[in-house]
């Protein structure tokens, strides 16, 4: 995985993919979907469902990329809009009671397997969503506290509690299969 | 386990299909158009607050400014001045609500409750006459014709707003429905000479949680 863009660069991509330019947009695409994919596929362990998530996020931020001010940051930004989706998305298979529903669900304990060390999917499958959620943001996003509080429409102090407890569970969990 | 092994762990992130990428940039591509940035928060709150309160003032002077004409100076300063407040962080809330990842100061619920507080607040220093005279009649047509000032607001706020994207639909509606709820009170207080307290903690009051109750409603039904 990549790591985090600095603000600035992403800043200025963005600047130059409000003005019309392809490669900024395919630039943003590449080195942020990753990330991304990872903070859907925390909730939805299908693959198929996590890309088409991924997908829509992007065409949705395509839609309302006029929405993002010039000096704001970006990442807090694209988060709340891919919240969005994954919210609308779970209220859709929610309602519709389709086969799509019944998306494979993470399992309440963590499977960690000896030989490879722990699996990151079983390992995040313990956390209650909402620290799932922020966990992904700090760790797998790079984001600050600052970032993820305006990305998740709550305080600083709220997200440093949910990373808290997220990583006392983790270190828990880990211990306890041996992982030390 | 220390933390920066499971800093190690979390960052394991699979690469993503090269051709879902590759999809998503040539839909992108097909309309790459230049886009302006929504104006700044400053721009759009001064618009939403210039709407409410002048919409109020004229409605007021239409149907006649018998209320403020009523109100002593001490009264009118403090009652409008703490609805300016409430309508000008109202505007503030209803724009942060429209942008993606802007820095949360405020829950719409929250919002809504500062400005029935503060206003009954208000109420209950400056008026002490609790006789109840015709109390639903009056309060009817005043719970009426503050809502009928309210909802041109909202579709005003809705006007100024609409180029925003909401990722909490409801509580931008919420939040929208207060502010035009704030209007409908301002042009009550500016209209009405009725100053005992319960109509005016009833029924004045009143118009601004109806206004938000719609506003939320609207907007959860555009949602579906």
């Amino acid at each position: 995985m990549s790591a985090p863009m600095p603000e600035a660069e992403l800043e200025a991509l963005m600047a130059r993919y409000q003005q019309g330019d392809a490669n900024a947009a395919a630039e943003l695409v590449t080195r942020l979907s990753p990330a991304l994919h990872r903070f859907f596929m925390m909730r939805y362990v299908s693959r198929r469902y996590a890309d088409d998530l991924l997908q829509e996020t992007w065409l949705r931020i395509h839609e309302v990329r006029h929405t993002h001010r010039p000096g704001e940051p970006v990442l807090p930004w694209l988060y709340a809009i891919a919240r969005n989706i994954r919210v609308d998305q779970y209220r859709k298979t929610q309602r519709q009671e389709t086969r799509e529903q019944q998306v494979e669900r993470l399992p309440e304990s963590a499977v960690v397997e000896q030989s490879r060390g722990p699996d990151l999917d079983a390992l995040l499958g313990v956390l209650p969503e909402s620290q799932r959620e922020v966990v992904a943001m700090l760790k797998i996003a790079g984001m600050s506290l600052e970032e993820v509080a305006r990305a998740t429409r709550s305080s600083v102090g709220s997200v440093k509690q949910k990373a808290h407890r997220a990583y006392e569970k983790l270190r828990e969990v880990l211990t306890a299969q041996g992982f030390n | 386990m220390d933390d920066n092994r499971i800093d190690e762990v979390l960052k394991q992130a699979g690469p993503v299909d090269a051709a879902l990428l590759a999809r998503v940039t040539a839909s992108m591509s097909q309309s790459i158009a230049p886009v302006r940035p929504l104006a700044s928060s400053l721009t759009l709150a001064s618009a939403l607050f210039a709407i409410a309160s002048l919409y109020a003032a004229t409605v007021a002077s239409w149907i006649g400014m018998y209320g403020v004409r009523k109100m002593t100076a001490g009264a009118i300063a403090l009652m409008f001045s703490l609805l300016a407040v409430i309508t000008a962080v109202a505007a503030i809330h209803a724009v942060d609500e429209m942008i993606p990842g802007s820095v949360r100061r405020i829950a719409s619920w929250q919002l809504l409750t500062l400005a029935i507080l503060a206003f009954a607040a208000v109420d209950a220093v400056l008026f002490q006459d609790y006789s109840l005279g015709n109390f639903l009649p009056n309060g009817v047509a005043c719970l009426k014709a503050g809502l009928e000032t309210a909802a041109p607001v909202g579709v005003g706020a809705w006007l100024v707003l609409r180029r925003g994207f909401a990722v909490n639909p409801p509580s931008a509606g919420l939040a929208a429905g207060t502010l035009a709820g704030l209007a409908g009170v301002v042009m009550l207080e500016l209209h009405c000479p009725d100053f005992r307290t319960p109509h005016i903690m009833i029924w004045h009051t009143a118009v601004i949680p109806v206004a938000a109750l719609v506003g939320m409603g609207v907007a959860s039904l555009r949602r579906r």
